[in-house]
């Protein structure tokens, strides 16, 4: 194996600052390690994988075989352990701490989700596996699918969405499709400046004209305004409730019936469920479409960005347009997989397929299992706790931090404060990067748009008091170094695997794959 | 309640710090027709770890399991042995508890795997850029013809009869609500795939052609042709790969002139999950790069000028840009990217070349042994581990058949393409690493038996 030195520095150069010092050789300091890339250690002849040898056989490959070289480096079995784990230490994650961003969640992962994942008979299934084989897995599916209408007080779910945002895609795609069976060809879809920001991008995509709403100084949705826009040419509403003020739409129920009294249908933003699940039915507020977001509401682990799963509970009025595939449980007691080889007469109003196969089934053995480990008493408790935590967080700061909203009403599942108060020149940003130095995740920051400088905080019910006291310590202190005008501050963070990183560089000149500069200079 | 750490006696010191008397305080803007007094009726309450474990092991012991039958099934999804350091590592709570790392100086670990991830996938493809993943491959293969729609400003894609049938629906869903043109039609059971039928089909007003490599029967073609012909009217050439081990033998479409490649990842790292997660790869020319969907994470320096990542060109995603969004994607399959990428990183160039020998050697002993079948013909010239068999009857009916045998013979034809009778009789048959000698002899013996 060698070492590359010719191009990228395969080890830092040592930083003599005041908190780096004194430098080391190797750029390392005691447990916080600098890991090269793979393709700075990594060698192409080197592998970490004993294969059986091939058969010997005449190649059928069709004069394709691949002769050139593909550049991929490998590493022996210890050699990939050590530079994964390595790399692993520098990530915060919701095992080392509170991880408050808002309106994105992060919960307790469970390790008995893990568990059952990876049980073998749901873990090593082909999707396309004769359906006489996979009952237990349609099992699965069937009954997350019964929690999940039951805990909405909805009329159907479709299970497929792979994301959030692809289940907003699939609720509009319900919607549009139910218009178009009645013949109605609505153009436009209407977005409070409360919801989140995927909305409107989804909207767009489904072919929609997006029109904003504005939310009054309370930061609810306007609902005079909203009134005065519905008319025949609006085809849904777009509501994130609770919304991303952290506020419950108050008027939800009014909202409700004016839209369905436009003939138009009410998309609900359902990626704060977590707040009201258990506590309050969105079927009973008049919604048509929800996607839940089952990592947030149901513990799922994001991995550093997903996977996600975004399953869409339907109004009775929506059901039958819903994606495939589906499971339906027979008389018999057997569940059919409904796909197009079987789909019949049904459900002929389905508007297709959006994804290849039957969704996130890896998540859903995960959502399934936190929810029969919490039951219906557990997941009002979760609701109540995640709700009493942002509350605390509130109120325990509405002295040093400005709460823009706090006077609308008790917050939800996230306390919103602003960067009102600090001194000039010191913002959001530095507050964020200062909670990093004091070992904590910072909480979602610029978000939402309706507040200037937005810190949206987000603890979730699995967080303790003791730990939501050092949190509110450690935010009590930065915002006074912050009104301090305090210096240091805008340096931060100091304690991380790195300093501030310039994002501006790389937009502007994008590295995005590793080029060996040795090599491509000898290529010139 | 094992997972709720407050008590009674914090939930009222902290009641009393917000000045509130009960919890039912904190919900009082919900309006009073939809505040539940009590839980939901008809649900059961909280259970044992034990209890739990007990419950999923039951639903899944109902299952036939891959690893516990002779198995034979791909067509986009396939079975290969996962060494056991993958998902040792992607268990480490660092990597699997992680959010998205919107703070990159404490995420650089998911950050440079990101950046090895997309260089991995870019040489494999032979692209010059890969973005940090997508959902799975059919909504990548989306994508991909909504990219090409942006670039070329043409509302037209040409789809190949060997595109994976899922895939066509997938895009046939979304073209409805976008208004693109789709053109498919339904394979034929020919060793010859239909390339010189793509290259009629093009015309001024395509965005592009898609073209699945190897395609939904197994069958490998030359994609030179097809990208010079689109090229010659301004349309650009999609290529699909559903089985990326296969790039371990055979020419990469980025190196045939394809200009967007998107693949289905699930084989190397990510395993079989009854169809999901799954990781959709992207990879592109370099002068489409702002073009490009998804995620990306990108190398700069922090403040003290050490080398580092963060996520970038984020000014063409949903939450920036709202409606004018490049696309609906709004996370990428993290931690399936993490899991390709240690799989990969363990295989490096050797082993996975030696793997994908394995593949093709295994299947061709396969696809000799079983066209020996009487009433079975092999319909393919070419394939790397998969590919069609032509049986003298109904394929639905033997695979149904032969798995109450405790035999997964492969894919029918029919449940893929129910709409096309005429290709009824086909079955695509997997041959991974995973297979054994045993195992063929296995299906042969079953298939003898079957269509006697």
């Amino acid at each position: 194996m060698t070492m590359l030195n010719e191009g990228r520095p395969t080890s830092p150069q040592p930083v003599k600052d005041a908190h780096m010092s004194p430098a080391t050789a190797t750029g390392n300091r005691a447990l916080m390690l600098e890991e090269a890339l793979i393709f700075e250690i990594g060698s192409t002849e080197t592998t970490g994988v004993d294969f059986a040898p091939a058969p010997k056989v005449a190649s059928r490959l069709g004069n394709l075989a691949r002769t050139d070289a593909i550049g991929l480096p490998g590493l022996s079995e210890p050699e990939t352990v050590r530079h994964y784990t390595r790399l692993s230490r520098q990530n915060y994650a919701i095992d080392l701490g509170l991880f408050p961003l808002g309106s994105c969640t992060m919960k307790h992962n469970p390790r008995l989700n893990e568990k059952v994942a990876r049980m073998p008979g749901f873990a090593d299934l082909h999707p396309l596996a004769p359906q006489s084989t996979v009952q237990g897995a349609l099992g699965v599916i069937n009954e997350l699918a019964v929690w999940l209408i039951k805990l909405t007080g909805m009329h159907g779910v479709a299970m497929t969405p792979k994301a959030g945002a692809h289940g907003e895609l699939c609720g509009l795609l319900c919607i549009r499709a139910a218009l178009e069976a009645r013949g109605d060809a609505r153009q436009v879809v209407l977005v409070p400046e409360s919801a989140h920001g995927t909305n409107p991008a989804t909207a767009a995509f489904c072919g929609y004209k997006v029109e904003d709403i504005p939310a009054t100084p309370e930061g609810r949705v306007d609902l005079a305004a909203l009134k005065a826009r519905l008319g025949p040419d609006v085809a849904a509403v777009m509501i994130t409730n609770p919304n991303t003020c952290g506020l419950f739409e108050r008027d939800m129920k009014t909202i409700s019936d004016a839209v369905h009294a436009a003939g138009a249908f009410v998309y609900c933003d359902g990626a704060n469920f977590n707040a009201i699940v258990g506590r309050v039915r969105p079927g009973d507020l008049g919604v048509d479409a929800m996607h839940i977001n089952l990592h947030k509401t149901f513990s799922t682990p994001h991995g550093g960005g997903g996977p996600g799963s975004g399953p869409v509970v339907l109004s009775e009025a929506l059901s039958p347009f819903g994606p495939l595939p589906y499971t339906a449980r027979m008389a018999d007691g057997t569940i059919h997989l409904i796909e197009e080889e079987n789909v019949g007469e049904e459900m002929p109003q389905s508007f297709g397929r959006m994804s290849a196969f039957h969704g996130q089934m890896g998540m859903f053995t995960r959502a399934l299992a936190y929810i029969l480990s919490h039951g219906a008493d557990g997941l009002r408790q979760v609701a109540e706790d995640a709700v009493l935590n942002a509350n605390y967080i509130l109120r325990s700061l509405d002295d040093v931090l400005d709460a823009p909203f706090g006077g609308s009403g008790p917050c939800m599942h996230e306390a919103l404060f602003s960067d009102k108060g600090l001194a000039d020149g010191f913002t959001t940003l530095d507050i964020a990067k200062g909670l990093i130095d004091e070992g904590f995740h910072p909480m979602t920051m610029y978000f939402p748009l309706v507040v200037h400088g937005a810190m949206l905080v987000e603890p979730t019910e699995t967080e303790s008091k003791a730990a939501l006291d050092q949190f509110i310590m450690a935010l009590r202190s930065l915002a006074e170094r912050a009104k301090a005008g305090d210096e240091a501050l805008k340096g931060a963070p100091y304690h991380a695997p790195r300093r501030r990183l310039d994002e501006t560089l790389a937009a502007r000149k994008p590295i995005l794959t590793w080029t060996d500069l040795a090599l491509a200079q000898a290529a010139e | 309640m094992r997972y709720l750490p407050l008590t009674d006696t914090d939930r009222q010191d902290m009641l009393s710090v917000i000045g509130a008397t009960s919890i039912d305080d904190l919900f009082v803007d919900v309006p009073a027709e939809a505040r539940l007094s009590d839980k939901i009726a008809g649900l059961p309450d909280h259970a044992s770890e034990l209890a739990v474990e007990r419950h999923m092991a039951a639903l899944a012991r109902q299952n036939l399991s891959a690893g516990e039958a002779p198995f034979f099934l791909g067509a986009g999804a396939y079975k290969h042995h996962v060494p056991a350091s993958v998902d040792h590592l992607i268990q480490r709570g660092e990597f699997l508890t992680a959010y998205t790392p919107y703070q990159p100086e404490i995420a650089q670990g998911t950050l440079q795997v990101l950046f090895e991830f997309q260089t991995q996938v870019a040489r494999l493809l032979g692209c010059d850029v890969a973005n940090a993943s997508m959902y799975d491959g059919s909504t990548a293969c989306w994508e991909a013809i909504v990219m090409a729609r942006r670039i070329t400003k043409r509302g037209k894609a040409v789809l190949s009869s060997g595109l994976h049938p899922h895939y066509v629906s997938v895009a046939n869903t979304m073209a409805k609500f976008t208004g693109d043109a789709l053109a498919h039609e339904a394979p034929t059971l020919e060793a010859a795939t239909d390339i010189d039928a793509l290259i009629a089909g093009i015309d001024k007003d395509t965005s592009c052609v898609v073209v699945q490599y190897p395609d939904i029967l197994g069958r490998i073609a030359d994609l030179t042709p097809l990208a010079d012909a689109a090229h010659a009217v301004g349309a650009l050439l999609v290529a699909v790969v559903t089985e990326p081990v296969a790039l371990g033998a055979i020419k990469a479409p980025g190196h045939m002139g394809a200009d967007i490649v998107v693949g289905e990842g699930q084989s190397i790292g990510v395993g079989l999950q009854f169809g999901g997660p799954y990781l959709g790869l992207f990879a592109c020319k370099q002068k489409y790069v702002r073009q490009m969907p998804g995620r990306l994470c990108g190398e700069t320096v922090d403040a003290a000028g050490k080398r580092g990542f963060v996520l970038t060109l984020s000014t063409r995603e949903q939450h920036i840009r709202r409606e004018k969004a490049t696309s609906n994607i709004c996370t990428n399959s993290g931690l399936c990217a993490l899991a390709f990428s240690i799989h990969m990183t363990l295989l490096g160039e050797r082993g996975l070349r030696e793997l994908a020998n394995l593949n093709h050697g295994l299947a061709v002993q396969a696809a000799d042994r079983l066209a020996k079948v009487p009433g079975v013909t092999l319909v393919n010239d070419s394939f790397f581990n998969e590919f069609t068999l032509i049986l003298s009857k109904d394929a639905r009916d033997v695979v149904r058949t032969l798995a109450d045998k405790g035999v997964l013979a492969g894919v029918s034809l029919g449940r893929l393409f129910p709409t096309a009778p005429q290709i009824g009789n086909g079955l695509v048959v997997a041959v991974t690493e995973t297979v054994t000698a045993e195992d063929i002899e296995a299906l042969a013996q079953a298939l003898e038996e079957e269509l006697a």
